[in-house]
């Protein structure tokens, strides 16, 4: 039998002599630094919950109907009359959402520790990348099921491209093939939702490894393992600092698998809607052109951008201003790497500036991801009583819009200008043997 | 063979001519992709005029008729409700719908009431901010988002407000007055909307 296998092994490796090499080059000879921490489960999450989308999506496909007609009916029927129905979608929704979570954490971890930073840029770029694409893929799916969030939320976000001046409402009509969402609009928004997005999101991340692979992965020490000492018990000239990917990390990540699923199956068992954050209330009524939700909001992972755009008012008869700041607040991001001139990578050796502006940037986050999603104009009548809630609003959120986008500003100047002080950064990863 | 001379000029030549000529070809390719995205003949058929009775909508009462798969709101205004126009005017941007809304409205619209009878008011319920319909408001009285509210319209998505004539407050988000669409009287009691009234003779 073992012979059998030797057989074909070497039957293929003469016809593909590559396959190898690349097999040891991304898994078996990986040398990735040995002090890797809880915050490195993310990136392996994120491709787990990618495959769950995809296969969950390919079957969710085989019984829905992408018609202005038929799609909610069809998702009803996924729900109650498909075996199992119910399970595959929602482990798709609930997939999109928790794609979200680790993916921000994923990203956390880069700014925490400096992986945007040379040589890392690309890596970064293309992650960057991978969250605008995975944006546009989790907005074009939550319009499937075409209940009347979906139908408003598509509204609202094509509109968007309606304040760009002269050629707005032209594009508007262009995006959706006709005066507002319709038949036309789901038909191609589920052409892009199930083959033209993930074809471009699976490329990406492709990339995204093979760039992180040619440089080799950071670390929470934010120190090169390949400018350390060499030779380690694998090999006398990979990185002293370095153990395979395979099995130690692969083993590793398995343990983060088994908790985030874990997690997973509770929200897919016992709270599917999350409480009206993964799937909303308004979203279980079929679309209607002619009412608006009256509390209208997107999905969680969409309402810190979605306040930029309220924040921000309209200005010389125009009101692309706020649709400006909110993909600005997505282009700083991918400017990141050239916002920060500091050396030193991880936050633990990083002067106190740094940490106090990484702290008001997730909590400014966090406030605006409230103002979105209609928290604070719940919160301010019922904590402060018969007070002006749009000026104390609008007042808080634009706070929150200065934190988020001055945390660049002072990140530049802190670091262009000298006044970081920084610690010593420790030859080698500081829990080597 | 091998011998000869490399032309470089020549060969700069011919990779510039093909890169040109497949580049055209590519864009030229991409065209009718692109026009697919349009809306189709069957949309754009899909836009007559439609004609509403007005003898069953009372003072104060706002009627939604759909009109090219639009909201057009009809509000039968009372005088209480006219007479609020004028307090707000000092908090609109642009409360003769001469600047900035110029073109929200036909020129037989362009009034202080943005109407052809004063008491009706024909408007495209969709905000000019994102396009979500705004929520009629009519009471007089203190609000959450405005305390000094005349009545209105109020957008839910974004917070925009619109006073009893469509006309847009200062500091929100939607930049114009709320659209006024063609439309004419048949009679004292029926409107057509989508028609111009010289068009209709």
């Amino acid at each position: 039998m073992a012979n059998v296998f030797t057989s074909i092994g070497d039957w293929v490796n003469e016809r593909a002599p590559g396959m190898m090499p690349a097999y040891r080059k991304h898994m078996t000879e990986y040398y990735a630094p040995k002090n890797f921490n809880l915050w490195y489960y993310f990136g392996s999450l994120a491709l787990l919950v990618l495959v769950n989308q995809i296969v969950t999506g390919i079957f969710l496909t085989m019984n829905y109907n992408p018609s202005a007609a038929g799609a909610f009916a069809s998702v009803e029927y996924i729900m109650r009359d498909v075996e199992w129905g119910w399970l595959i979608r929602y482990m798709h929704s609930t997939g999109a959402s928790l794609f979200f979570v680790v993916v921000l954490l994923h990203m956390f971890r880069g700014i925490m520790y400096g992986s945007y930073k040379k040589p890392r840029e690309l890596v970064w770029l293309l992650g960057m990348l991978i969250f605008l694409v995975l944006m546009a893929e989790a907005f074009m799916g939550y319009v499937l099921p075409w209940g009347n969030m979906s139908f408003w939320g598509a509204k609202v976000i094509i509109s968007l491209f309606g304040t760009i001046p002269v050629i707005g409402s032209t594009l508007v009509e262009w995006i959706m093939g006709d005066f507002l969402p319709a038949d036309a609009t789901l038909n191609r928004f589920f052409a892009l939702h199930v083959i033209a997005l993930p074809l471009v999101l699976l490329l990406l991340v492709v990339l995204h490894i093979a760039a992180l692979h040619e440089v080799g992965s950071n670390n929470p020490d934010g120190v090169e393992i390949k400018k350390g000492p060499k030779g380690n018990r694998w090999d006398a000239l990979k990185p002293a600092d370095g153990i395979p990917f395979h099995p130690y990390y692969t083993v590793k990540d398995l343990v983060g698998v088994g908790f985030f699923l874990l997690i997973a199956a509770f929200i897919i068992f016992f709270a599917p809607t999350f409480g009206g954050w993964f799937l909303e209330h308004d979203n279980f009524i079929p679309a209607n052109n002619l009412a608006t939700p009256s509390h209208i909001k997107p999905v969680w992972y969409f309402t810190p951008f979605y306040a930029i755009v309220r924040m921000i008012p309209s200005f010389l008869g125009s009101a692309v201003w706020g649709v400006l700041a909110m993909f600005g607040a997505i282009a700083v991001l991918f400017a990141l790497p050239w916002f920060d001139r500091g050396k030193v990578k991880s936050i633990r050796y990083r002067g106190t500036g740094f940490k106090v502006a990484l702290g008001l940037f997730v909590v400014s986050f966090f406030m605006l991801g409230a103002v979105g999603a209609g928290i604070t104009a719940e919160v301010i009548p019922a904590w402060f009583g018969n007070v002006d809630v749009t000026f104390w609003e609008n007042l808080f959120g634009r706070v929150m819009t200065l934190i988020y986008f001055g945390f660049f500003a002072f990140l530049w100047a802190y670091t262009y200008f000298g006044w970081e002080k920084t610690k010593p950064v420790p030859e080698r990863v500081t829990t080597h043997d | 063979m091998a011998n000869e001379v490399v032309d470089h000029g020549r060969r700069r030549f011919l990779t510039a001519t093909t890169a040109v000529v497949g580049g055209i070809g590519i864009v030229s390719a991409a065209v009718p992709f692109i026009k697919s995205w349009e809306p189709s003949a069957r949309a754009k058929a899909a836009g007559a005029p439609v004609t509403q009775s007005l003898a069953k909508i009372e003072a104060g009462q706002l009627l939604i008729v759909s009109w090219r798969s639009l909201p057009v709101f009809v509000l039968n205004r009372t005088a209480a409700q006219l007479a609020t126009l004028p307090q707000v005017d000092s908090r609109l941007v642009d409360p003769k719908s001469n600047g900035v809304s110029a073109d929200q409205q036909p020129k037989y619209a362009q009034n202080e009431a943005r109407s052809i009878k004063p008491e009706w008011l024909v408007i495209v319920g969709i905000c000019t901010h994102l396009g979500c319909v705004p929520d009629f408001v009519p009471e007089i009285k203190p609000e959450p988002f405005d305390p000094e509210w005349k009545g209105g319209f109020y957008c839910p998505c974004h917070k925009s407000r619109y006073d009893l004539a469509g006309r847009v407050f200062n500091g929100v988000p939607a930049p114009k007055n709320l659209q006024v669409p063609p439309y004419h009287f048949i009679d004292d009691s029926t409107i057509q909307i989508g028609v111009d009234p010289k068009e209709a003779g």
